[in-house]
Formats: C-alpha cells, structure tokens, sequence
C-alpha cells in the first residue's frame, strides 16, 4: 500500500539512493572490523599456545599464570564484541533503517 | 595448604555413581513431567506451518538467547569440557574458547539476513535467488549430514551417560530418550522445544552455579586458593596450555571447524526464526553468547575443582576421558541428593539437545525437500505439516536405531565431522549466498558438495580415523579435523564456478531483495 506523498520513493529510488548505500556500506564496515578483531583475537591466542607456550605460563600471581586471565579474558571480550555490535545496530542502524523505510511508506 | 589437609579433600574412594538415585529419578520423571505438559500445552498453539517450525515467531530475543544457549550446551559440553579440564588442566579452556568465538561471528555475519530473508530453514536464504531445486537438495544433503553426526554422537554419549548415572540399561536408556523427545517435537513442534531449551538451560545454568559455589566454598571462595591446590597436587603445568596443540596447523583447522561451524548448525540457524524480527535475532544472540561464555567458565571451575577434590586418579578411574568428574565433584560437595539433580540435568539437556536436533532435521525434509523439490515449491499447509510429522517420526526411530547400532563404539569424532560438515558445506554456501553479488545455482551446488565430500573424505584418511579408531601408525591426511582444506576448497569452488559461468538473474534478484537484507521490508 503506497500512499502518494511528496516524499515517497519506489522500492527501486530507495536502492539507488545515496543513503541507502551509505546504510549497507556501514552495516558491512562495522560487521567485518568487528569479525576480523575476533579472528585477530582468537588466531593470535591459538598461534601464540602453538608457538610460544612459554609466554602464557608466566606466573602472574603466586600460582596463576598468564594463560588464565587471557583465556578467560577471551571469552568476555567475544561477549562485549556482540554488545557493541547490539549497541551500534540499535541506535545508528536502526535509526536509519527507520528512516529510509518511512519513505517507501 | 598443607598435604593432611589435601588428603581430607579427596574423594572418598566409593561413589554411588552407577547405581539407581532415588533423587535423580525423581527430578528426571519431574522434568519430564513438566515437559511433557507443556509439550501438551503448546500442542494446542501448533496447527499452522509457521508455529510446527518457528513458534509463530512468537518468541522474544531474550528467550531466544536461552533456547540458543540450551540448544548449544550439549551434555558433552558440559560433562566433556569439565572432564577435559579436570584430567588436561589448562588445555580444556582452549577447547571451549574455540566453541564460544563463532557467535560473535553469526552475529556480524549471518543472524540479521537470515532472519530477514528466510522463512524456516537457512536453505531459504541460500535459495532465495538461485534456483530452487539444485539448491534445496544439496542444501538438505548438508543439513541432514550434519544431524546425523551429531545425532549420533548425542544418542550414544546419553546411552553411555544414563548408564553409568542411573544403572540403567544402554538400550533402554536410548529408547526412552528417542521416544520422549520425538514426542515434543511430534506433537509441540518449535514452541514445546523451545520452552524445553529455556527450562533446560536455567536448570544447567543454576545448577552449575551451585556447583561452583559449592566447591569453592572449600577453598574459602578463593580461586588463586583453588589454583594454588591444583598446582601442589599436579603441577604447575596444569594451569598453562599443555600438549593440545602440537601441530599449528591442526590448532588452525580445528579452531576454524570450532568456530564456523557454530554458524552452520542446522539446528543453531533455525532457531533465528522465532523471533519477531532483525532487532530480536541480534538480541538473542548477545543473550546466547553471554549465557555461554557464563557456562564455559563455570565448567572451567568445576575441572579445575573436581581435579583438586576429587583428584585425577579417581576420575580417571571412573571414566579415562574424565567425562564423570562434574558428576562425581558434585557428590562430593553437595552429597547424593546433589549428584542425583546434576545428574538428572545432564539427561534433561540431553532430551532437549536431541529434539532441537530433530525438528531441524524434519523441517529440512518436510521445508526443503518434500515441498520444494517433491512439490515444485506449491504445497498445502496440511500435507506439509504431515510430512513434517512424519519425518519427525522417521528421525526419531532412526535415532534410536543408530544409538543402538553404535554402541561401544568411538563416536567422540563425530562432534568435530558435524562442526567440519557445518562450516564447510553450510556455512560457505551461505554466507557467499548473502554478500555475493555474483552467487550463481551452480556455483552453491559446487561449493555445498566440495565441502561435504571433502569433510567426509578427509577425515577418513585423518589420524581421527586411521590412526585412533583403525589403528594405523600414520594417516594419508595430516590434520585431525579437516575442516582447514575442506572449507577453503568449498569457498574456492563457490567462487570459481560462479565466475566461469554467470547467472543474470541472480544478480539482478541480488539487487532488488536488498531492501529486505537490510531493510527487512517483506521479511515474513
């Protein structure tokens, strides 16, 4: 149901508009920086156990070692990576995706 | 800590694993209580395909964090981690790092253009723009294999388990899994499985909590205490990356296989359907990822707990790959009456796992095949809806068949083929299907099947096989997981066929359901 109003767009305008590909442009530099900060993470973790074991099993406590924190450390880092994610999706994307579909209506 | 000390933490050398718990029966025939009732509740809320196969998308994205995270908390994750820990020490963690990275993965990735493009299963999306037959059935090939594997290895890790747990018969305890979570999906369809993920996962979760403060109550609520008895008693080296990784090749592909194949689980995408829309998937899956990271690092403290209790000698002589040490620490802290709830939640999570399993499975004959490719796409709700019923059924008895063909055998592999099978097969296919322009028909088909050949054939000839279970002194293929060749021989072959031979339509559908990827205009 397309009313005519000044500001509508075809469903073909809104693909070709500047926005629009700024929008998917966006979407996909947040998501690839943020896949390519985890793989850094999680390959360089399992580079360093396969080659520098060492490093990890510096004592940083009386017992603990380093690999501990670190390991652990990872798990809560691949969390707040989605969190930021979650974060940027629901103010900046969805404002925009809000915006652009208001025009199609 | 001082060695007299030491020795009055041990674990009395007589546990009453193996034998009938009057606890445990009892919470188990509670769970299953529970779970049947609403089994019979949502029954009357499945009538339509939508709610058979998506919970009328009904489901909000916190609940869905904790379906997702119930469906992902195997019993071999929970038992098998911890037991890892417990018997390896600090090498446990590194294997179940690699299992929690592939969310955020099918966070950046997937979860949004999946939700909006597909209906029930991923095969939607992939065949969105291409052509519908080819796709399908190759797609299904892939969804199927990777059940089954892990299907298999569920049934006969919860024959071994409820064994060792309850006494019971092997083969009975097969039966009764296969019946009973063939009857939540048969007759409550999404919505009873989703609701049995939720209770699971909250009785997992608390109950593993409870574990740890439990355990950590003996050594004053102090971890650096906990580590310092551990390292007394075994060994520094137990608190650093041991033998896990000799070979860094076999890290790489492993961790690959691990952490894409999360995001090519059948049972994982579907899942992304019930909710309302993009903004909820995104939400269930920070939900997920945060309940799971939780769970790994209460399983990192239970090894490390139940090899400082308990000791390494006794889980070790209980079970060698340590798979009884939660249970067993769990005696030891909180008693029979405790052991018998853990032990009753490793079934429940079983039960539940096994039906998630399942109804991705039906739908994948009843959505993909039966209806697309039987049906030519045009199909009745009812006659899909009994297709999908009576696949249900099939699935359910062949779970039971293979539970029972397979038992005693070395099964532990098939965990890792399905994650290979998933991120070779699944996950290529899709995630060219929604970045690339260019995708064709043929270029899909190319690239599902190379990747499930090459899973297939390659861990044949891997050291998983030929050295562990065939007994050779060397095996043809290097790696133990193959998923390092077989994935990348399955992108190079998307992309490859797709450049020699160009589909115009594909590219053109590419453009114009933009506005859905990203919008979710027309997403159902």
């Amino acid at each position: 149901m397309q009313t005519m109003t000044p500001k509508t767009q075809t469903p073909h305008e809104i693909l070709e508009s500047p926005d629009f590909k700024k929008l998917v442009k966006k979407r996909w530099s947040v998501s690839l920086v943020l896949t390519f900060t985890m793989l850094v993470v999680y390959f360089g973790f399992l580079l360093t156990v396969a080659f520098n074991k060492e490093v990890l099993a510096t004592r940083i406590g009386e017992y603990t070692t380093l690999a501990i924190p670190i390991g652990l450390g990872i798990i809560l880092f691949a969390w707040v990576l989605t969190g930021v994610y979650v974060f940027w999706a629901n103010s900046d994307y969805d404002t925009s995706v809000q915006n652009l579909k208001d025009k199609i209506q | 800590m001082s060695s007299s000390l030491l020795l009055l933490l041990q674990a009395p050398s007589t546990s009453t694993l193996g034998t009938a718990n009057p606890v445990s029966i009892a919470m188990f025939f509670l769970f299953v209580a529970v779970t049947l009732y609403i089994t019979y509740w949502a029954a009357k809320k499945t009538k339509t395909g939508s709610e058979f196969y998506a919970a009328g998308r009904n489901i909000s994205g916190f609940q869905n964090g904790l379906a997702l995270a119930g469906d992902y908390m195997s019993a071999a994750s929970f038992l098998g981690i911890a037991g890892m820990v417990a018997t390896k020490g600090y090498d446990g963690l590194i294997y179940s790092i690699g299992f929690l990275v592939g969310w955020p993965l099918i966070m950046f990735l997937i979860a949004e253009p999946l939700r909006n493009l597909g209906k029930y299963t991923f095969a939607d999306v992939v065949a969105f723009r291409l052509r519908q037959r080819p796709i399908r059935i190759v797609s299904s090939v892939g969804s199927l294999l990777t059940i089954a594997f892990y299907l298999i290895a569920q049934m006969v890790g919860a024959g071994g388990l409820i064994k060792t747990l309850f006494g019971l018969d092997y083969e009975i305890a097969v039966v009764v899994v296969g019946c009973v979570m063939t009857l939540y999906v048969l007759f409550g369809g999404m919505i009873a499985t989703t609701w049995v993920q939720i209770i699971k996962a909250v009785l997992l979760l608390s109950g593993a909590t409870v574990l740890v403060l439990l355990s950590l109550a003996k050594f004053g609520f102090s971890p650096a205490n906990l580590l310092e008895s551990v390292s007394t008693q075994y060994g520094q080296e137990m608190l650093a990356p041991g033998g896990y990784i000799t070979n860094p090749f076999d890290a790489l592909s492993l961790g690959l296989a691990l952490m894409l194949g999360t995001a090519g689980l059948p049972h994982i995408l579907m899942r992304f359907y019930t909710v309302p829309d993009a903004k909820a998937a995104r939400k269930s899956v920070f939900v997920a990822t945060g309940f799971i990271g939780y769970f790994y690092l209460l399983t990192f403290l239970i090894g490390f707990s139940a090899m400082a209790l308990v000791g390494k000698p006794a889980i070790e002589g209980i079970d060698k790959g340590g798979n009884m040490a939660a249970l067993l620490l769990a005696e030891q802290t909180g008693g029979t009456a405790f052991l018998g709830f853990i032990a009753a939640v490793a079934f429940a999570t079983i039960l539940a796992v096994v039906a998630g399993l399942t109804l991705s499975g039906a739908s994948s004959i009843s959505h993909d095949l039966y209806v697309h490719v039987f049906k030519h796409g045009v199909s009745d709700e009812k006659g899909e809806m009994k297709v999908a019923r009576r696949a249900t059924v099939a699935l359910g008895i062949l779970s039971i068949v293979l539970g029972l063909v397979f038992k005693g055998q070395n099964v532990a592999f098939m965990v890792g083929l399905a994650f290979s099978i998933a991120a070779s097969a699944n996950f290529p296919a899709l995630l060219m299907s929604i970045i690339w322009k260019r995708f064709t028909t043929k270029g899909a088909v190319w690239s599902i099947a190379t990747g499930a050949i090459l899973s297939l054939v390659l861990i044949v000839l891997s050291p998983t096989i030929m050295v562990d279970i065939m007994g050779y002194d060397e095996a043809i293929f290097p790696l133990k997981n193959p998923a390092l060749v077989s994935m990348s021989g399955a992108f190079l072959m998307g992309i490859i066929v797709s450049l020699l031979q160009p589909e115009e339509s594909a590219a053109l559908k590419f453009e114009s359901e933009k506005l859905r990827t990203y919008l979710g205009v027309g997403a159902e």
